[in-house]
């Protein structure tokens, strides 16, 4: 037997992968066999740390040091002064923003420091291919709790008990829907796993599938014990390879040990799983279309009632969470309802996970207590925002959530309050924008997103969305017209209200959101022409004063060849061949540039 | 796997795995200065982990250190009990492992002879 003094945990999230961790992975094996280190230094792949921004990540055990940007060519000062000396490589470890003090410990970074970590608790600190890992930390002993210690309803009126409330979206609360799912007769059930995570900007379903896998397959497998379903099937879509591959191994080490399978734990309850791929659209995010195309029918959604409880995949009774959802339950069983139902506010329970993107100097995901402020979880959390800029907005839901101005950033971050003000709690996507970001142009951006992915089955979806997005274009060109703003509003609030789908029903928010919110922006591209973000290329215009001394810099920058004058002289220019990119104005010495 | 029970004792067995992750209260600290290595320090690391090994103590955590300052008595070891003073061992050879590790880590009783210093903290 071999002692492993020291662990090295490499993020192998698809983050960290893809600035390189494995070839730091690699690198690293080799020096530890040259060294003669292989022997005592443990090297461990594991899941998102969220902290992707700084990526590829490692932390080095027993000390827990946190080393940030790893490259290849660092590995050698990792394996010769960290792991042969026991000297910390100051260089590499992560620095505050201000004090620009090195922190060795991740524990005592702002950024995990202010998190309240309980879905993520293991992600990035296990193994995610190792199902001993997550046995380790207790992982499969609420499912046993559950299976021998209790009976379905108990299992169902503890879930109810918690509050939980669905995390893909609506927010519908977990217990009533298992109830439902359980009340209806019948003898075959399904429970079903939407991780067809599809927001832009959004991650968390995917890092926690890749970061701890087991977590949700056993929060899967308490939920069928309380409905009475035998079946269960994770819809992950196709887009994220390393997740179903992860998920692969998890249920086959599972089935191995016999945690899923027939008669677990000797209780008499059988429970297996499938996982169908999905083929990446949007739509079947919806559970009616998910469903559909577990079937092997075209994705599209279909009308409610009858809900999935009553009749779902094919035709029979079932239960649809999202990832998020089934990672909270196994924490429920063990650790109470009571516990759970202290973190949050009165009607929001629990903890969410965000991914932050955007104009923010922290892109990764955290974890906060539900009720925390958006301005904790930009500023303190994510560090603010980047280059000195001041913050705009922060689109929060995704494509059927809604931008929310500064004013609201002291707002509590619930389901409730969030639907107050028109955005919603959707999947937890934080998109942070900055002053540079134009309103129209980024409701111009979702719109077209939701546009391009409706399944076309509905008219108000399908004709509605292409109509703003046209009118939403023409704005953005120069080319609005008055009355463009009140026919956006009719046009939303049509659609709004008959679409078939969840999708198609909240597709008109961001556009809505921004009109509440940032109608100015939209009335100075109207009636004045002009982008006041100064983002809208069809409404900028570059020019040069008088303050130009004819340096000529501005002309070796321009990549379209643009800009004449000569030696000495005013330089001027040419709109028609200008494409708008701002090179000239950032290169000028005298600031002689101008943007209008 | 058929029972509760049996699920408990497989996390027993497997956290031993994961335990140089956790906080561990007993320590043994290597010199690793330039001074320590030139001195025999890789060999006597290499003594602890086996015999670490081989008594299974996974609750032992191994760390190194820097040089600080009594290069003439390297390779010099620290040994941290909790509740105890810090004790430093100088001149160690990795013939002496088995009797700092039996005696002091696993006895609680100071090696006497190989003593060098004390840390109270």
């Amino acid at each position: 037997m071999e002692h492993y003094r020291s662990h090295v945990l490499i993020c192998a999230g698809t983050g960290c992968i893809s600035s390189g961790s494995k070839k730091v992975e690699a690198a690293l094996r080799e020096q530890l066999t040259q060294k003669g280190l292989d022997k005592e230094v443990k090297i461990v792949e594991t899941g998102c740390h969220g902290f992707c921004e700084m990526g590829p990540l490692v932390i080095v055990y027993p000390e827990g040091v946190f080393y940030i940007h790893v490259q290849e060519t660092d590995v050698a000062d990792i394996v010769e002064e960290h792991l042969y000396k026991g000297r910390i490589v100051e260089r590499l470890l992560y620095k505050e923003i201000g004090s620009h003090e090195g922190i060795p410990n991740y524990k005592d970074i702002d950024f995990y420091k202010k998190q309240m970590r309980i879905i993520l608790a293991n992600c990035g600190h296990i193994d995610p291919e190792e199902i001993n890992d997550y046995i380790a930390i207790g992982g499969y002993e609420a499912l046993g709790t559950a299976l021998t210690t209790m009976n379905p309803d108990e299992v169902i009126d503890e879930v109810k008990k918690s509050g939980l409330r669905g995390r893909g979206g609506g927010g519908f609360p977990s217990g009533l829907k298992w109830g439902f799912a359980r009340k209806t007769p019948g003898e075959k059930k399904y429970v079903i796993c939407n991780a067809d995570e599809g927001d832009p900007g959004a991650f968390m379903d995917r890092s926690l599938l890749e970061g701890d896998p087991h977590r949700v397959l056993e929060g899967m497998a308490i939920c069928g014990y309380a409905i009475g379903a035998d079946e269960g099937y994770l819809y992950v879509r196709a887009e994220y390879p390393l997740a179903i591959k992860r998920l692969r191994i998890a249920i086959k080490q599972a089935e191995e040990l016999g945690l899923i399978g027939d008669n677990i734990f000797g209780s008499g309850f059988n429970f297996h799983l499938k996982i169908k791929e999905g083929a990446g659209a949007f739509v079947c995010g919806e559970e009616t279309a998910l469903m559909a195309s577990i079937e092997g029918q075209r994705g599209v959604p279909r009308s409610r009632p009858p809900f999935p409880a009553v009749s779902g995949l094919w035709g029979k009774p079932t239960n649809i969470n999202n990832v998020e959802t089934f990672a909270n339950v196994p924490q429920i069983i063990t650790k109470g309802a009571d516990w759970y139902a202290s973190i949050g506010t009165e009607h929001s329970k629990g903890t969410k996970v965000f991914a932050l993107t955007g104009r923010i100097n922290h892109t990764g995901l955290a974890e906060v207590p539900m009720g925390i402020t958006m301005r904790q979880i930009i500023y303190d959390i994510g560090g603010g925002i980047p280059a000195g800029k001041k913050f705009k907005a922060v689109q929060i839901g995704g494509p059927s959530g809604g931008c929310l101005p500064e004013e609201l950033l002291d707002m509590s971050v619930d389901y409730d309050s969030l639907i107050k003000v028109g955005a919603m709690m959707g999947s937890g996507g934080l998109v942070v924008m900055d002053e540079t970001t134009c309103m129209v142009d980024i409701s111009k951006f979702f719109l077209s997103f939701t546009q391009a992915e409706s399944c076309g089955k509905c008219t108000p979806c399908r004709e509605g969305t292409k109509r703003m997005l046209e009118i939403l274009t023409r704005i953005t060109e120069g080319q609005g017209k008055e009355g463009d703003i009140e026919l956006l509003e009719v046009l939303a609030k049509n659609i709004k209200t008959t679409a078939l789908c969840g999708l198609g029903q909240t597709a008109p928010n961001p556009v809505l959101s921004t009109l509440r919110y940032f109608r100015h922006e939209y009335e100075a591209h109207i009636k004045e022409k002009c982008c006041p973000a100064g983002a809208c290329t069809g409404l900028t215009q570059y020019n040069i004063s008088e303050v130009c001394k004819g340096c000529g810099l501005c002309t070796k920058e321009c990549p379209v060849v643009a800009i004449s004058g000569e030696k000495k002289g005013l330089h001027i220019i040419d709109q028609e061949k200008c494409i708008k990119c701002g090179a000239c104005m950032a290169k000028c010495p005298f600031k002689a540039i101008t943007k209008g | 796997m058929k029972t509760i029970e049996d699920l408990k004792r497989l996390r027993e067995q497997v956290q031993t795995q994961t335990r140089v992750r956790q906080e561990s209260s007993k320590q043994i600290i290597v010199g690793m200065g330039t001074c320590g290595i030139a001195a025999g320090a890789r060999e006597v690391m290499s003594a602890i982990l086996d015999e670490i090994a081989k008594r299974r103590l996974e609750d032992v955590m191994v760390r190194q250190i820097g040089c600080i300052g009594v290069c003439e008595k390297e390779v010099l070891i620290d040994v941290v009990l909790p509740g105890q003073p810090r004790i430093t061992y100088g001149r160690v050879t990795a013939t002496d492992i088995p009797k700092i590790i039996v005696e002091h880590v696993i006895q609680g009783h100071i090696v006497k002879e190989l003593v060098v210093g004390k840390i109270t903290e």
